[in-house]
């Protein structure tokens, strides 16, 4: 019987509701959490599985050796390979070409690479305006890996002690 | 000088001034209300964003200052799709008749002593007329939708709306007796002295109810049922888009400042000032205590969810019937004993 009349009395008084209420007006004086995306950025990790590039040695050779076995491991068949032999002997990539619009972004071609060739960076916010634009051909990954090289090497160097 | 410049139209126009005249008040008033619908938008984007820890739009203009034009611009260019088994009159109609009343209901309010566009006795009466009228618009919508979805979204929303006005006419009654007169000028006259005179006080349990109730008429949450996006897609509204759709988003978000500039009118006083020994009476008061009970209906959607149908239904008649029907004969008895002046 009390606590009936305790509840009506509580409910009458719109308690639970004051209550409710004054915790969302003690939200609307926080300091709020919105990261403002193109200025500020969150941090990143130096595994982070972004677009692809293809790297280079210091001197210039490109590191690829066109063994095959990214396009082996590539669980969504995003990369097409075509090899031939180069005019000293060594063997080259033709054609090395990685269908973003497939790539599921896993990172076993990372992983399989021997020669620490093709890697994926930090870089997520780029874009393609027509279909075909997101097909990255071996010319542009390069390009890519030459832009980046810098802080390519720099993850692949912080990381490479829990390897 | 501005008398002069009056003269002079009056001849211009002739034997027409009158109605050019009338259209130049109306317009005064329409247009501050519709940028105040559109910032209203912003406004209530902005809060719930701070309320939920985030910062809302800013992206157009400063500060987002842009978004409502932004929005609005965008609505207009958007197709108004017809469904084929549409009944096509009433589908276009049906906006127009939610808005309309809307507006038209601003005819009576006044914005400062004797500044209002049409000074009439039962003033009071007349809103409570024309802010039943949209409920038709609602029920033209979900009919002549010719979908499931709206239709029962529609009756929803009219049996809601037309409980809740229940209620919120007898909060009303209780105004009526403290101030002895239909005409809102009058009401706010009445309220006049100091904050402590303001109708809220004696009639506390009304203006809650009065608040509630509001806040269940214009289709708010937590009373947003008529939406229910879960269960019944967007309501009355499903099939309309483009300028349709925008013309009931604004007799909603217009509705909404009707019912905050009505309980400031009738429970917070209006114009007047809170100490007018200090502070002089002001338009500017009316707009701050709009924007208050504003904040208020908004701070209610950032807090609470949705309620059940059913609770709805059992909140409108047998709380707040009751309610106010109890506290009017309180409000009644009390005014024939020595404590009257306490309700005057």
């Amino acid at each position: 019987m009390i606590t009936r009349i305790k509840d009506l009395f509580s409910s009458l008084m719109l308690l639970e509701l004051l209550k409710g209420m004054s915790l969302t007006g003690r939200y609307f004086f926080r300091r709020k959490v919105t990261v403002q995306y193109p200025e500020e950025r969150t941090p990143m990790s130096p595994r982070f599985r972004g677009l692809h590039a293809l790297r280079r040695y210091p001197n210039g050779e490109e590191r690829c050796i066109a063994c095959k076995l990214c396009e082996a491991v590539c669980p969504a068949m995003a990369i097409t390979i075509e090899s031939d032999q180069r005019d000293d002997g060594t063997r080259r990539t033709t054609r090395y070409d990685i269908d973003l619009t497939k790539c599921i972004f896993c990172g076993f071609c990372e992983e399989s690479c021997p020669v620490d060739s093709i890697v994926e960076t930090r870089i997520f916010d780029y874009h393609g305006e027509k279909r075909g634009d997101l097909l990255y051909t071996k010319p542009m990954l390069l390009a890519v890996g030459d832009k980046h090289e810098q802080q390519i090497a720099e993850d692949r160097a912080t990381d490479a002690k829990y390897r | 000088m501005m008398t002069d410049l009056l003269n002079m139209l009056q001849q211009f126009f002739g034997p027409l001034w009158p109605v050019v005249w009338g259209l130049a008040k109306i317009i005064a008033i329409i247009a501050p209300l519709m940028i105040g619908v559109a910032y209203l938008t912003l406004f209530e984007r902005k809060v719930i964003g701070f309320m939920q820890v985030r910062i809302g739009p800013n992206r157009v203009g400063y500060y987002g200052l842009l978004q409502p034009i932004a929005d609005g611009v965008k609505l207009l260019f958007k197709e108004i799709i017809l469904p084929t088994a549409a009944n096509k009159f009433l589908f276009l109609l049906a906006p127009v008749l939610v808005f309309a009343p809307a507006l038209a209901a601003w005819a009576v309010i006044p914005f400062d002593l004797n500044l209002v566009l049409a000074d009439i006795d039962a003033g009071l009466l007349y809103i409570l007329a024309m802010t039943s009228i949209g409920v038709y618009g609602v029920i033209i919508a979900g009919w002549a939708s010719n979908s499931k979805y709206a239709f029962l979204g529609s009756l929803r929303s009219a049996a809601q709306i037309v409980s809740y006005e229940i209620a919120m006419g007898f909060a009303l009654v209780g105004v009526l007796m403290c101030a002895n007169s239909l005409n809102l000028g009058q009401i706010v006259q009445g309220q006049a002295g100091g904050f402590w005179h303001w109708y809220f006080i004696p009639l506390f349990p009304l203006f809650i109810v009065y608040f509630i109730s509001a806040v269940a008429e214009t289709n708010r949450a937590p009373f947003d049922v008529a939406e229910g996006e879960s269960e019944i897609v967007a309501g009355f509204h499903v099939e309309y888009s483009g300028m349709a759709f925008a013309v009931f988003f604004l007799a909603e978000y217009a509705n909404m400042i009707l019912v905050a500039t009505l309980a400031a009118t009738m429970f917070l006083g209006g114009w007047l000032s809170p100490l007018p020994s200090l502070l002089p009476d002001s338009f500017l008061w009316l707009a701050l205590k709009i924007t208050v009970m504003l904040f208020f209906v908004i701070w209610l959607r950032a807090t609470f969810p949705r309620y059940r149908y059913d609770q709805i239904m059992r909140l409108g008649w047998k709380v707040f019937i009751p309610v106010t029907l109890v506290w009017i004969v309180v409000v009644g008895a009390m005014m024939q004993t020595r404590w009257a002046y306490l309700f005057h």
